[in-house]
Formats: structure tokens, sequence, C-alpha cells
């Protein structure tokens, strides 16, 4: 028998394209990765929702090569229903998962985490490879059903029950269609519940010298708690998606009712539930939607901090209130449900809850609003995107209240109120964090700085663009607007038109803005300034590092901290801040509470 | 026989995860012991003493994160389960004798694997020379799991030879299909058998690792417990 070291697995730095650039295993590498599947999704997913914005202002104009995508879903150029309804379902499938969990979660976790707990790596690199290249697959799988059969399945993101589960008698894309989404969902929960093990284990195993729990950033604890919240959420998705496909490829009866008739045909299904499928199904997507905004409210707070240079108001109370936004979570879930037909005292038992999540998000929004107050905010792109997402966050949360209501929401539930809801509140606010991550981490990430200018000119366009996208889709909702329709004939949606024109110039602009964004990235990444170890002036242990960080994250020593996280406003040697890993004691002006 | 790992560092320091060591310069190949564990709460005026007390390996962490991910998992399977046999159309059926052999054999590979736990502990204590290769013992407890997994074959087999398949009714739905999530689980415990096997011929095994194992297959035993019992229950 020969002796191996018990070290003989640490992995130096690999030297191949392959391994270096492609089945990597260092996170950093894996973080990119997962930003440019993001970026390439928003892309798609962008381009959908323009389709489909042209198809509600103007019902018969011809989008030119649009029956290149589906000869049948759009023949001479112009869109079907059925057409409009797939490509909103994938529009919100590719938005939901593969841009709102990637980017925000996966993407900058990655990268940031193991670096800001001060780790060479996440304990399983290897799972970690194999969570990013299945997310990929995951994709794959979703997108090829564009090109498969009769197109994507037109179900929406939700995929209810009994339409999701009957098969291709439903209409187009519901056979292979559904299969193809279900299993891309279930590859995709695979990917997450690996990410999620690698996430805990960093938090929990390998922080460095010094890092208590209570020393680490926001965005950290962020990413803890998503992570905690992502293993809950996924670990159920995962079965339901199984039970789905079951139902179409195995002849099972687990969603589809006794005697359903869909298109003259009895179907062979008998005593299925279709309300389990929303259970099971808003089990994970209401904690999904969270899975979507915590990231940001960390991300938010750290960049927010870094440019105000103090601390937030009270840190632990943050920290609590995310913790107290993922448990509650859990528990609101039915209030998607309120119009189910499930029994109404539930919709009483979930619309409490409903109401109880908003005083951890306001007093989220509080502690940041204090900790703003009187600060000498640093103007720069990443602080403009942390104020957009406060606003975003405010707009899009003060319409959950009338939500939460179930009286209310019988009214507004099927309408554009709805939709300007959570677009404003996960979607828009969860894409303002990940601009302000880009504009924040971009140097560390890339080497380089980006375009300040350019950066400005995409937030006063996108902030401008969203709030006229997304504010009327309320009236639209007041004034009985239904959503999910393709187009309004209806006389009472006549004068309703005109709203529904300005949204898609809205959006046609908006959308164009994001250009700026896309060149100033790719720009940057190649000619940008050259970027220093730390330009924001941070403290964390992101900054403590060279620019871009080495294989092993701090170049083969281990830094140790001496600090709360946020140690601004305080006299130091460099300046207004000390450095978590900076031993110079300092009097602190203000103790992190 | 105790668990004699923590004193034999010096005997046989390749196989036992080494105490930290107090140093502010910590040599870089320690990647994969952390160093901050979660027990280790530095208060706020930074006493850097109370963080450098040993933190367990992510293995020990991981194993309950996975743990946690499969009960969610047989959770839904199992608020489905109570969902669906509320309605008219489900058939209770007698579940094939099989079953119960097998159940005896994944409680008996429980035990074995301690027995092998044992005798690895006993292994690392003293010179390797004077004591039998423990392998023995997880190659019977790596037996008794395949065992199993064929043992529940036989159980479908018998129950397509009733007439009962996957379609069939959804109480032969959910019996597949928890038997089959299950049995893929125990595959999976398998596998990690064969690594600990393999690290253990190679003498790189690490305490952590056959823990982590072991917990994972105890876990499945008591899933099949609560498997079959919800099987069984003809409430």
């Amino acid at each position: 028998m020969h002796d191996v070291s018990p070290h003989a697995v640490h992995h130096g730095a690999p030297t191949g394209f392959i391994r270096k650039h492609v089945f990597s295993i260092d996170h950093k590498v894996i973080g990119k990765q997962y930003y440019a599947l993001a970026l390439v999704a928003v892309l798609v997913g962008m381009v959908l929702s323009w389709l489909m914005r042209i198809h509600l202002g103007w019902t018969n104009f011809a989008i030119p090569g649009l029956h290149f995508l589906s000869s049948t879903g759009a023949p001479g150029d112009v869109m079907t229903p059925e057409y409009y309804l797939q490509l909103m379902t994938m529009h919100g499938t590719i938005m939901v998962f593969f841009v709102l969990t990637t980017a925000p979660f996966a993407a900058f976790g990655n990268f940031f985490l193991p670096i800001q707990v001060g780790a060479e790596d996440m304990p399983f690199p290897h799972f970690n490879m194999m969570s990013f290249w299945v997310t990929f697959v995951a994709f794959l799988v979703l997108v090829a059903s564009f090109f498969v059969g009769d197109g994507p399945t037109l179900g929406g993101w939700t995929q209810y029950a009994p339409l999701s589960a009957v098969g291709a008698v439903a209409g187009p894309g519901q056979g292979l269609g559904v299969v193809l989404w279900a299993s891309s969902i279930a590859i995709f929960c695979v990917g997450q519940l690996l990410g999620s093990l690698n996430f805990i284990t960093t938090t929990l195993d390998m922080r460095t010298k010094g890092m208590s729990l209570m020393r680490l950033p926001l965005s950290a604890w962020a990413w803890f708690i998503t992570s905690i919240m992502g293993l809950t959420a996924f670990a159920v998705l995962m079965p339901a998606c199984i039970l789905l496909i079951l139902d179409h490829v195995a002849g099972t009866s687990f969603f589809v009712s006794s005697n359903e008739v869909i298109n003259d045909q009895v179907l062979p299904h008998t005593g299925g539930s279709t309300l389990l499928w929303q259970h099971l199904f808003w089990f994970f997507g209401h904690p999904e939607v969270y899975i979507a905004i915590i990231p940001g409210l960390g991300i938010v707070s750290h960049v927010l901090i870094t440019n105000m240079r103090r601390p937030m108001l009270s840190h632990r109370v943050l920290i609590y209130s995310m913790g107290a936004l993922a448990v509650l979570s859990y528990m609101v879930y039915g209030h998607h449900m309120f119009v189910s037909g499930m029994n109404p005292f539930s919709s009483l038992a979930f619309s409490f809850p409903t109401l109880v999540i908003t005083i951890p998000s306001t007093i989220v929004v509080l502690i940041w609003l204090g900790s703003l107050y009187g600060s000498k905010l640093r103007i720069n792109t990443a602080s403009l995107f942390a104020l957009g997402f406060i606003s975003m966050f405010i707009s899009g949360g003060v319409s959950g209240f009338f939500l939460a209501q179930p009286s209310i929401d019988i009214m507004l539930h099927a309408t554009y109120f709805v939709v300007g809801h959570f677009h404003m509140v996960m979607g828009v606010a969860a894409m303002f964090g990940i601009f302000a991550a880009t504009y924040f981490w971009f140097p560390k990430m890339a080497g380089r700085m980006m375009n300040e200018t350019l950066g400005k000119i995409h937030f006063w366009l996108s902030f401008v663009g969203t709030y006229c996208i997304f504010m009327p889709f309320h009236y639209l909702g007041i004034a009985g607007n239904i959503r999910r329709y393709s187009s309004f004939p209806d006389d009472f949606l006549q004068p309703l038109i005109p709203v529904h024109r300005w949204i898609t110039v809205a959006a046609l602009i908006t959308g164009a803005a994001q250009l700026i964004f896309l060149y100033n990235l790719i720009h940057s990444r190649f000619w940008g300034k050259p970027a220093p170890d730390n330009p924001w002036e941070g403290t964390s242990l992101e900054w403590s590092t060279a620019t871009p960080p080495p294989f092993d994250n701090f170049g083969g020593k281990h830094p140790v901290v001496y600090h709360d996280p946020y140690q601004y406003g305080v006299q130091s040697s460099v300046g207004d801040y000390v450095m978590q890993t900076s031993p110079e004691q300092v009097k602190t002006e203000r103790e992190e509470k | 026989m105790t668990l004699a790992y923590e004193g034999s560092v010096a005997i046989m320091a390749t196989t036992i995860p080494e105490p930290p060591k107090i140093d502010p310069h910590r040599s870089p190949d320690q990647n994969h012991s952390g160093n901050g564990g979660w027990r280790s709460l530095v208060p706020g005026d930074g006493d850097l003493q109370v963080a450098l007390e040993y933190s367990p390996p992510p293995s020990s962490t991981a194993i309950w994160v996975v743990l946690f991910a499969i009960t969610m998992m047989f959770a839904a399977f199992t608020s489905a389960f109570i969902v669906r046999k509320a309605s008219q159309d489900w058939h209770t059926f007698t579940l094939p004798s099989i079953l119960y052999f097998n159940t005896l054999l994944l409680l008996a590979s429980s035990a074995t694997l301690e027995v092998s736990r044992r005798r690895v502990a006993s292994f690392m204590g003293a010179l390797k020379s004077q004591v039998e290769s423990p392998a023995r013992w997880l190659y019977i407890t790596l037996v008794l799991g395949l065992l199993f997994v064929a043992g529940q074959y036989v159980a479908w087999s018998r129950l397509r030879a009733e007439g009962l398949y996957l379609a069939t009714n959804p109480s032969s739905s959910f019996f597949y299909l928890l038997t089959a999530t299950h049995a893929l689980h125990v595959l999976g415990g398998l596998g990690g058998l064969i690594y600990v096997i393999r690290k253990l011929s190679k003498l790189t095994l690490r305490r952590s690792q056959l823990v982590a194992t072991a917990r994972y297959w105890h876990f499945m035993g008591i899933l099949w417990l609560y498997l079959l019992l919800l099987l069984w229950m003809k409430l």
C-alpha cells in the first residue's frame, strides 16, 4: 500500500484552454459562465417581449421574418393567438429561471461568495462545475422546444394543470413542448441544488480566520439565505416536474381529473387533482420570486454602504429581515391561488402572512432610506442603479398590499395589474440589482473599469423607461384589461389600445437602451481603463485581493479578518475606511449593531 | 473497541485530518478544511482565539444539506400521495411480500456498516499490519445494498406479473415512483460505499467521508421504513 497525501485533491491552476475556460472548476470562471448564460437568456427573453408587445399594440402587424421562427405559429409573419402564448411562456420561463435566478444568485454569488468569506474556492468545485453545465443543458433543452414539433408550450411559466398535463390534444406545444419544458426545469433544479449545496457549505465551513457569521458582508448573507431557499424550493419543484412528465409519457393521472373533455375528446385519465400541481408549483414558485430578489437586497445594501461611506442603521436587523422574508415566503404561496377554487378559509390563512411579509420588506426599505438620509452618497452608475432598485421595489411592493387581500385580488387577479406588480417588484427590481452588481463588481471580475458616462445614460433611460412601461400596467388592470390575451377586440377594451401602444413604444426604446449596456460591457471588457484593486474604496475581502483575483483568490495567503464588514466613516491610514483584513486598530465612529 | 481517530495522528497521519494549527499564516494546502466553521462565532470585539477552534470538514455539513434536499423531495411526493389517495379511483393492493425481506436486508446493511466503521476505527488506531483490513465488512454492506436493489426489482416484476403497471392505478403509480426514486438514491449510496472502499484501500480515507457515507446510508434505511409504512397503510 502506498501513501498518498491527504491533500492530493488540492487543485492547482489549470493551464489548458478547456480546463481553464470551459470545464473549469474555478468558482470565478463558473460565475462568469453563469453571467454569460444569463446575458444570452435575457437577450432572448427581451426579444420575445418585443414581439409580444408589438402584437399587443398592432394585432395584425407583420413582423418581418417571424415565419422563419415558426411557419405555423406566424403564417404571413403575423403571430397566431396560440403562438403569442407560446412566446409569453418562453419569455416568463427564460426570464425567471435563466436570468433572475442565475444572474444575481449563481453568477455573482459564485464569483464573490468564496472571496467574501475568504476561501480559496467552494468546497466541492466539481459539483460547482456540474451545476453550471447542467443549467446550460437545461437552457438548451428549453430553447430546443422552439424548433421541434409545433413549438414551445403555451401554458405559461406556471404550467397549470390540466392544460399542461393532457398532452398534444390541448394545443400547439402541449405535447412535446411541455415534456421539454418540464425536463428543462427538472434539470435546472439539479443544477441549482448542486449550487445551493456549495453556497451553504462555503458560508458555514469555508470562512477564513476571524470571519464570523455577523462579519459577513450583506451580499454574502443574501446569497447564503437564498441558497437555503433554493435548496428547499427546487427540491420540491423537481418531483412536481417528474410527476408532470409521467402524466405525459407514462399515462399516469396525477394532475388530470376524470372525464376531462378537450377538443371533443374524452381523456383516458382518471381522478387526478388539478390543484395539486398548483400547490406543488407555488410552494416552489413563491420562494422563487424571493430567490430572485433577496440577492438584490444584499447587493444593493453592499453597493449603497460602499458609496454612502457608512454602515446601515442596523446590520443585524437587515439580516434578520432577509431571513424573515425567506421563512415567510413559504407561508404565503397560496396567495397565487385565491381564484383557483381552493377553500376560501385557505385564502384567509394565506392572506394574513402575505400582509405580514410586507413588514420585513418595509423594515429593509426603511433601513435603506434611514441610512441614506443625510449621507453624502457618491453618485456613480452602481449607486444610481441601487437607488433605482429601491424605487422599483417600493413601487412594485405597494401594489402587493392590494393583491394580498383576496377580495381585491379576485377582481385584479387575471388583469395587467398583477403583470405590472410582479414585473416591477421582482422583474425590473432584480434587473436593477443585477445592473448595480455589474457596474460595481465589473472592475474586479474583468480587471477593467466600465464607462461611467454610458452607464449613467443607460441608467436614466432604463429608469424612466421601465416606469413608462410598467406603471400603465396597473392602470390597465384596474380598467379591467385581462392578461394572457393576444389581442383585445372587446368594445370596453378599445379605449385602452393607445395605452398598449404607448407601452409597446416604451418597451422598444427601453429595450434598445440596453444595447448601450451591452456595448459598454463588451467594449470595457477589452478596451476599458485598467482597474485598480480597490476602485470604490471598499472594505470587504474582494477588494483586498488583486484585480482580477488569482486562481486561489488570495495568492497563496489566507486572509485574516479583524473588523466588521463595513468600517466606513473612520479615520485610518488609508482614508475614511478600514478594510476587514487590515490589522489597524481604529476608533470607530459607529458601532455596527 | 473505541473510535480512536483523534489519538492516532502520529501513526496514520495520512488518513486523519490534522487538528488545525494556530497559525495566522496557514499553508495554502488546507483549502478543503475551512477554518472559520459555523461553531466559531467571533465576538464583535474581535477575539481571534475563538475563531481558531476546529471546524468540521465541509462534507459533514454537506451531507445534512443533501439529506435535507432528499427529505424535501419525498415530502413533496408524500403530499401528492396524500392528495391523490383521497380520490375515489384509488385501489389498494397487497404489497409483494419480498419487500419485507428487502427491508431486513437494508436494516442488516446498516448494521454491517456500523461494524465496518468500528473496524475502520481500530484499523486506523493500530498498526495496520496487526489488524485485518476492515474492507470486508464494507463489501458485505455493499452486497446487502445490491441485494436490496435487486429485491426491489423482483418486487416490481411481481407487480407486473399481477398486471399492475405504472399507469394502472394511482396506487401502483406511487408505488413504482416512490420505490424507484428510493432505489436510485440507494444506488447513489452504493456509489458512496465504493468510493469509501477505494479510498480505504489507498489509505486516503478521511473520517468525515466515512461518517458522511454512513449517515446517508442510515438515512436511506429510515426513508425506506417511512415509505414502506406510507405504502402499507390502508387508511
